[in-house]
C-alpha cells in the first residue's frame, strides 16, 4: 500500500541517544505514524470523531482508579461491603477514587454509545471498515461483562440481586441449564464464590479490552478514518496531519469530558446509582425493583420483552449479535446519512427507540410498559433486519461531492497542500 | 415520518416523568432546603452536634451506626476531649489477654461506636421480631435520601379509617407499605439542647437527618470544596484548549 511508502518517505530522523534508540526501537516513528504529523486524517472530521480518543481516556481512567481500589477491596461476601465503606472513609482520597471509578464507567458507556451512533449516522462500518466495527463490538461486549461484574463487587442489595438474575439466565439453556448456573456460581447459591471470580474477571477483562483496542486502532489505521461526507480521501489536499490539527481538536473534547465527569463526581456522585446498593446484600430480601445500571437498561428491556425465559435470553443476545451483521444489512453504497434523506429520519427513529427501551428497562414490567417494551424491541430488530436493507435498495441518495477538499474549501482551484 | 418521531418523543418524555421510585409505595417526601445541598453546600456544624446528641439519646438504643468510630466525631465537630469522653463512656469487649480470656475495657477513639445489640437475633427479640436497620448509610440507601428520612420522622399520623394496622405496627404514609414497626421516636422535648435550641419534633428531625447525612457521606465538605477548585481549573483548561484549537486551525479554514 501507499502507506508504507509514505512512512518511509516521511521518516523522522533523530540524533544522539534518541537516534541510537530509534535505530533499534523506532517508537517515535511508530507514534508519529499513529497519532503524529505522519498520520494523514480527513480534514473535515467534526466533533463526533472525538469519542474514540475519549473512550481511550475513559479506559485509562478506569484502569488506574480500579488498580488503586483493588488494593483496598476485599472480595469476600463477609468483607466486600465494609471494605468499600473503608475506601470511602479511611483510605486517603478513597471517596474520590471510587466516585471517579463508578461515574467514570457511566461516562465511558455514554462515550461508547455516542461513538457507535456516530458510526450508524456516517456509515463508518461499511466496506472497507467492517473489521474495525467488529473489533469495536467485541470491545463493547467485553465492556458490558466488565461493567456487570464491577456492579456486583460492592455486594450491596442491587449487586447481589443483579448477579442472581443475570446468572440465572443460564438456567434457560435446555437440559444442562442448572448445571451451568451452578458452575458459574461455584456453589449452590450466589455467594462469596461467585464474588471472588467476578472480582478476578473484573480485573482481567480490561486487559483484554486494551488488547482489542490496539487491534481496533491497527485495523483503523489501514484505511484510516471515515469522514462526515463518507467519501474516499483522494489526495493530500483532502487531509491534514493528525498532529497538531486533531490532537488540538481532541483536547477540546478532553476538556468537556473532564468537566462532565468532574461535575458528576463532585456534585452528584450517586445520581446514576441505585440507593439499594448502599444496603448490604441480603439473600433473604428481594428489592422491589432489580435494575441494572442505566447503560444496560435497553438490553434489560429486550430481555424482559419476551415472555419466555429462553426467548428473552436469545433476544437480548441477538440484539448485540445482530450488530455484527450491520455492514451487510445496510445495503446502501453511500456511507453518510448526509446524502441519505430517508435513512437520516430512520436513524433518529432508531435513537428514540433505544431511549424508549432504556426507559422501559427502568420501569417494572407492568401494564403499558410490557406492550411498549415489546413494540420497541420489535422495532429495534425491524430497523436492522428490514429497514436497513430495504432503504439501500429503494432510496435515491443525493449527489455526492467530488472530493472532501472541494466540499470543505469551496471553489478554490488549487487548495493548499496539507503539509 | 416526522409525526411518528414526534409521537415517539412524547412517549419518551411521558415515560421519563413516571419515575420508578413511586411504584415502591409511600408518598414522595417534600424537598427540604438542606445546608449541604447545592454546589457550595456544607454541613451545619451546630446541627451536626445536636443531631449526634439526638442519635445518642434517642436512636442509639435500637439503631447502630457501624461505620462510625469515635475518632470520626472529631471530624464532625466534637473536640478531642469530648470524643474521648464519649468513647470512655462505653465498654468494649477486647482480648484475648495473656491468659486467653476476653475482657471489657473503656472505649478508645479508635473504637467504632458499639451497636445496641450483639447480633440480629438479639435485635429482633428485643423489637417484636422487627430488625432496626443500621443507620450509617441510611440517607444514601433510600430514594430521596435525607428528604425521606426527615419526612419519615415527622410523618407519623393517625391511620385513615380504611387502613387496618397490623399488631405492633404504626401508620406512616412515607414508609414503603405505609406500616412501620418503629413507633414514633421523637416527641417535643425528648432531648435538651445545650445551645438553647428548642427541641421540637421538626428541629430534632432536621438535626438527626443532618447527622445521618454526615455518617453516610462524611467527606461531603471536602468533596464540594475540592470540586469548586477542580471545576474552575477545568473551565480555564477547556477554554485554553479551545483557544489552542482555533489558533492551530486558523490557517486551514
Amino acid at each position: 500500500m501507499a502507506d508504507s511508502q509514505d512512512h518511509e518517505h516521511n521518516k523522522m530522523q533523530l540524533k544522539g541517544v534518541m537516534g541510537w534508540v530509534e535505530y533499534r526501537l523506532p517508537w517515535v516513528n511508530l507514534l508519529n505514524n499513529a497519532v503524529g504529523t505522519n498520520y494523514p486524517t480527513p480534514r473535515n472530521l467534526n466533533y463526533w470523531w472525538n469519542f474514540g480518543s475519549l473512550a481511550g481516556l475513559a479506559l485509562v481512567i478506569e484502569i488506574l482508579t480500579g488498580v488503586v481500589l483493588n488494593m483496598h477491596y476485599v472480595p469476600t461476601a463477609e468483607g466486600a461491603f465494609a471494605s468499600v465503606e473503608r475506601i470511602m472513609r479511611d483510605v486517603n482520597f478513597g471517596w474520590l477514587i471510587r466516585y471517579v471509578h463508578a461515574n467514570g464507567a457511566s461516562v465511558f458507556f455514554a462515550v461508547i454509545y455516542l461513538h457507535m451512533f456516530r458510526s450508524f449516522y456516517y456509515g463508518s462500518y461499511k466496506n472497507p471498515r467492517e473489521l474495525v466495527w467488529w473489533l469495536g463490538l467485541i470491545i463493547f461486549f467485553l465492556m458490558i461483562i466488565t461493567a456487570f461484574t464491577g456492579y456486583v463487587l460492592p455486594w450491596g442489595q442491587m449487586s447481589f440481586w443483579a448477579a442472581t438474575v443475570i446468572t440465572n439466565l443460564a438456567s434457560a439453556v435446555p437440559v444442562v441449564g442448572t448445571d451451568i448456573v451452578q458452575w458459574l456460581w461455584g456453589d449452590f447459591s450466589v455467594g462469596g464464590s461467585l464474588l471472588g471470580r467476578f472480582n478476578s474477571l473484573h480485573y482481567a477483562l480490561p486487559v483484554a479490552i486494551v488488547g482489542v483496542a490496539v487491534i481496533h486502532m491497527w485495523a483503523l489505521h489501514e484505511h484510516r478514518s471515515n469522514n462526515p461526507l463518507g467519501i474516499e480521501v483522494k489526495g493530500p489536499q483532502d487531509t491534514l496531519p493528525f498532529h497538531p490539527y486533531f490532537t488540538a481538536k481532541d483536547l477540546v473534547g478532553v476538556g468537556v469530558f473532564l468537566l462532565v465527569l468532574a461535575g458528576l463526581v463532585f456534585y452528584a456522585p450517586n445520581i446514576l446509582g441505585e440507593p439499594d446498593n448502599y444496603v448490604p446484600a441480603n439473600p433473604l430480601q428481594t428489592p422491589n425493583h432489580i435494575v441494572p445500571e442505566w447503560y444496560l437498561l435497553p438490553f434489560y428491556a429486550i430481555l424482559r420483552a419476551v415472555p419466555d425465559k429462553l426467548g428473552g435470553v436469545i433476544a437480548m443476545g441477538g440484539s448485540i449479535i445482530i450488530l455484527f451483521a450491520v455492514p451487510w444489512l445496510d445495503t446502501s453504497k453511500v456511507r453518510s446519512a448526509k446524502f441519505r434523506p430517508i435513512y437520516k429520519q430512520f436513524f433518529w427513529l432508531f435513537v428514540i427507540d433505544t431511549l424508549i427501551l432504556g426507559v422501559v428497562g427502568a420501569n417494572a414490567p407492568e401494564g403499558n410498559w410490557i406492550i411498549i417494551g415489546q413494540l420497541a424491541t420489535f422495532y429495534y430488530f425491524f430497523h436492522f433486519i428490514v429497514i436497513l436493507p430495504v432503504l439501500g435498495w429503494i432510496e435515491s441518495p443525493k449527489p455526492l461531492p467530488d472530493s472532501i477538499s472541494t466540499s470543505v474549501l469551496g471553489d478554490k482551484k488549487s487548495p493548499e497542500p496539507a503539509e | 415520518m416526522k409525526a411518528l418521531a414526534k409521537i415517539l418523543a412524547l412517549a419518551v418524555v411521558a415515560s421519563l416523568a413516571a419515575s420508578p421510585a413511586f411504584a415502591a409505595g409511600g408518598h414522595e417526601p417534600e424537598k427540604h432546603d438542606w445546608s449541604f445541598n447545592g454546589i457550595l453546600g456544607s454541613y451545619d456544624k451546630p446541627a451536626l452536634r445536636r443531631g449526634y446528641q439526638v442519635y445518642m439519646e434517642v436512636c442509639s438504643f435500637c439503631h447502630g451506626v457501624e461505620f462510625i468510630a469515635f475518632r470520626n466525631l472529631i471530624d464532625m465537630g466534637l473536640t478531642e476531649d469530648e470524643a474521648k469522653a464519649a468513647a470512655e463512656a462505653v465498654q468494649i469487649e477486647d482480648g484475648p489477654d495473656d491468659q486467653g480470656l476476653m475482657f471489657m475495657r473503656a472505649g478508645r477513639l479508635s473504637d467504632r461506636i458499639p451497636p445496641p445489640f450483639p447480633n440480629e437475633n438479639a435485635a429482633r427479640a428485643a423489637n417484636g421480631g422487627a430488625l432496626p436497620p443500621d443507620l450509617s448509610l441510611m440517607t444514601k440507601a433510600r430514594p430521596f435520601g435525607p428528604d425521606y428520612v426527615y419526612a419519615l420522622l415527622t410523618g407519623y399520623e393517625q391511620a385513615p379509617d380504611d387502613v387496618e394496622i397490623a399488631p405492633g405496627m404504626n401508620y406512616n404514609p412515607f414508609y414503603s407499605g405505609e406500616q412501620i414497626a418503629m413507633f414514633e421516636p421523637l416527641f417535643d422535648g425528648a432531648v435538651f439542647f445545650e445551645d438553647g435550641t428548642e427541641a421540637t419534633i421538626e428541629q430534632m428531625a432536621e438535626d438527626i437527618t443532618q447527622f445521618l447525612m454526615w455518617t453516610a457521606e462524611p467527606k461531603l465538605d471536602d468533596r464540594k470544596r475540592m470540586g469548586l477548585g477542580v471545576m474552575i481549573f477545568l473551565v480555564i483548561l477547556t477554554g485554553m484548549f479551545i483557544a489552542v484549537k482555533r489558533r492551530v486551525w486558523a490557517d486551514v479554514h
